[in-house]
């Protein structure tokens, strides 16, 4: 009887585990096989250079160029806030916080990353849109750069945490090493450990593009939604995230706009595993560079 | 042989926190001397010689009493910098800690912190150091792979020669040879033998063995206080105090 139980055990546990293997398969079957009809209709080049985005005209147009710009300026800028406030406020935690700033400051940078994205799509949208509308005298606050303002902040507790993480894996008798020969803290810092947790970081800045590329529902909130091609980054965009949202309740089952929709998340998904797939290689050599193993 | 005072202890006490880890230390070390600091672990030598480089700072929540004087000047003074102390003041760890670098940004590392642009003169004083710390013939062809491909023995001589590179007057060894193979422990001692020609050295061990091959001065800890002090030969052979004698005759330790 016990013998049983044990082997059940077993059984349940090892299904589990591969449980997310087969939905992983399962999600990429399916993506492939609704989302390569599109590629009859439309040559694979024209789908994805194409520069007009009109699915519902007659005749339709399958161009996601402007989303993929779209998501790649909003992207962008959001790197640009939450590589500089993640990294940084990782260095601060890491090497000159003390011990009781420590103890408040990270349990808040995790705190902000549990926000849902709806809060930080909401906060968008009521404060920060207007804001810079009246601030720099643009049309509409909703648009690409005040999307990329709210995703950067989304962004930076991931790049928060796994830099400082990266951080502290540094040995301490590498500063050590720096200290004794006369280097002061500054560096020792910038000659040393950031050196030598240059591919963590890296790993987190990676990561967090992965966060912001994949994020849907602050830029269905705040980007503005407009599938053209962006002249500026005041202008209302459209990334591939929220086209996919947005679309899909209108998009009638089987139609060629449905399979379209399915290719983007078929793209959306191999850019972010591209991603997670560099990041992985990154943080190994990483850990290999500083004597950890496996 | 004349003996001058490189540096000195007088009346330390250090906590960490609320614990008393060194009591009234007292103890002169002699220039161009290797001066063994001995004792069980946990009796405070380590701490005592992180002091003399003021690498404690490291550590917070730590105080000092009493003061540690470099030719004579008091090396915690208000208007002292620590960076330059450690400059003059050099130390080699208990376990190898190269930079994840090459051998040669290894040793440079020093000079360029300190300030050294000029290229030739960076080139020159890197091999010089790796020829005094006895590891150039291992790897003058390879000057530009990774540290961290030598064996053990060989990247604390690198250690060695970092330290070298940036001239100091003392060189502090905190039990160098902890995690070494008795032939690169060899080594590293006839290097010690070799560098107390042009440096004060400072050694921290739990060998005594080593302590008695190496050093000219014994100093003997014990629970945070300096029990004993002398010529290496007199407290090896003839120990005033009674604590000394359990301790190298191995009764303890």
């Amino acid at each position: 009887m016990a013998r049983i139980k044990e082997k059940a055990y077993e059984w349940v546990f090892t299904a589990l585990a591969f449980s997310s293997l087969i939905f992983l398969v399962g999600i990429v079957i399916v993506l492939f096989k609704e989302g390569f009809p599109i590629f009859k209709a439309v040559k694979a080049g024209d789908f994805l250079f194409g520069r007009f985005w009109y699915p519902t005209y007659e005749p339709p147009e399958f161009g996601i160029f402007p989303l993929i710009l779209a998501s790649f300026w909003v992207t962008l800028g959001a790197l640009l806030v939450c590589v500089p406030l993640g990294v940084g406020s990782a260095l601060y935690l890491n090497e000159m916080a003390s011990f009781r700033q420590r103890s408040v400051l990270k349990p808040m940078v995790e705190i902000l990353a549990s926000i849902p994205s709806v809060v930080y799509g909401f906060f968008g949208m009521m404060i920060v849109a207007p804001v810079l509308q009246d601030l720099l005298h643009i049309p509409t606050g909703l648009c690409a750069f005040s999307a990329s303002l709210v995703l950067g902040i989304m962004a930076t507790p991931t790049v928060c945490s796994i830099a400082e993480d990266a951080l502290s894996y540094v040995p301490k008798s590498f500063r050590e090493a720096s200290f004794a020969v006369g280097a002061n803290r500054w560096q020792t810092l910038t000659k040393v450990v950031i050196p030598a947790a240059g591919s963590g970081i890296s790993t987190a800045i990676i990561l967090g593009m992965s966060r912001a590329v994949g994020e849907t529902m602050t830029v269905l909130m705040v980007a503005g939604g407009s599938a053209v091609i962006p002249k500026s980054i005041f202008d209302p965009v459209r990334p591939m995230t929220s086209a996919i949202a947005a679309e899909m309740g209108e998009a009638p089952m089987g139609s060629m706009h449905y399979h379209s929709l399915f290719a983007i998340a078929l793209i959306l998904f191999l850019i972010t595993f591209a991603f997670n797939i560099a990041a992985e290689i990154i943080s190994r050599r990483f850990r290999i560079k500083l004597g950890h193993s496996g | 042989m004349h003996n001058n005072i490189k540096m000195k202890a007088e009346n330390v006490d250090f906590f960490y926190g609320p614990r008393q880890a060194l009591k009234d230390i007292n103890l002169d070390i002699c220039e161009k001397r290797v001066t063994a600091i001995i004792g069980p672990s946990g009796c405070g030598k380590s701490t005592f010689i992180r002091l003399l480089n003021r690498m404690n700072e490291l550590i917070p929540n730590t105080s000092l009493k009493g003061r540690i004087l470099l030719d004579g000047e008091d090396i915690f003074g208000q208007q002292v910098d620590a960076v330059g102390i450690r400059r003059r003041v050099g130390m080699v760890f208990q376990k190898p800690n190269p930079f994840p670098k090459s051998i040669f940004e290894n040793v440079s590392y020093g000079l360029h912190v300190n300030g050294v642009k000029d290229k030739k003169l960076i080139e020159k004083k890197v091999v010089s150091s790796l020829e005094k710390a006895a590891l150039w013939d291992d790897i003058k062809d390879r000057l530009h792979e990774s540290a961290l491909k030598l064996s053990g023995g060989q990247q604390q001589r690198l250690c060695i020669a970092r330290c070298l590179a940036v001239e100091p007057e003392v060189l502090l060894f905190d039990e160098p040879c902890a995690s070494l193979d008795p032939i690169s422990t060899g080594k590293i001692e006839e290097l010690i033998m070799e560098l107390k020609k042009y440096y004060t050295i400072v050694i921290v061990t739990h060998n005594m063995q080593q302590a008695a091959r190496i050093s000219d001065h014994t100093a003997f800890f014990l629970l945070g206080e300096l029990i004993e002090m002398g010529k290496t030969q007199d407290i090896f052979t003839a120990p005033k105090d009674k604590r000394t004698e359990d301790y190298i005759t191995g009764r303890f330790g």
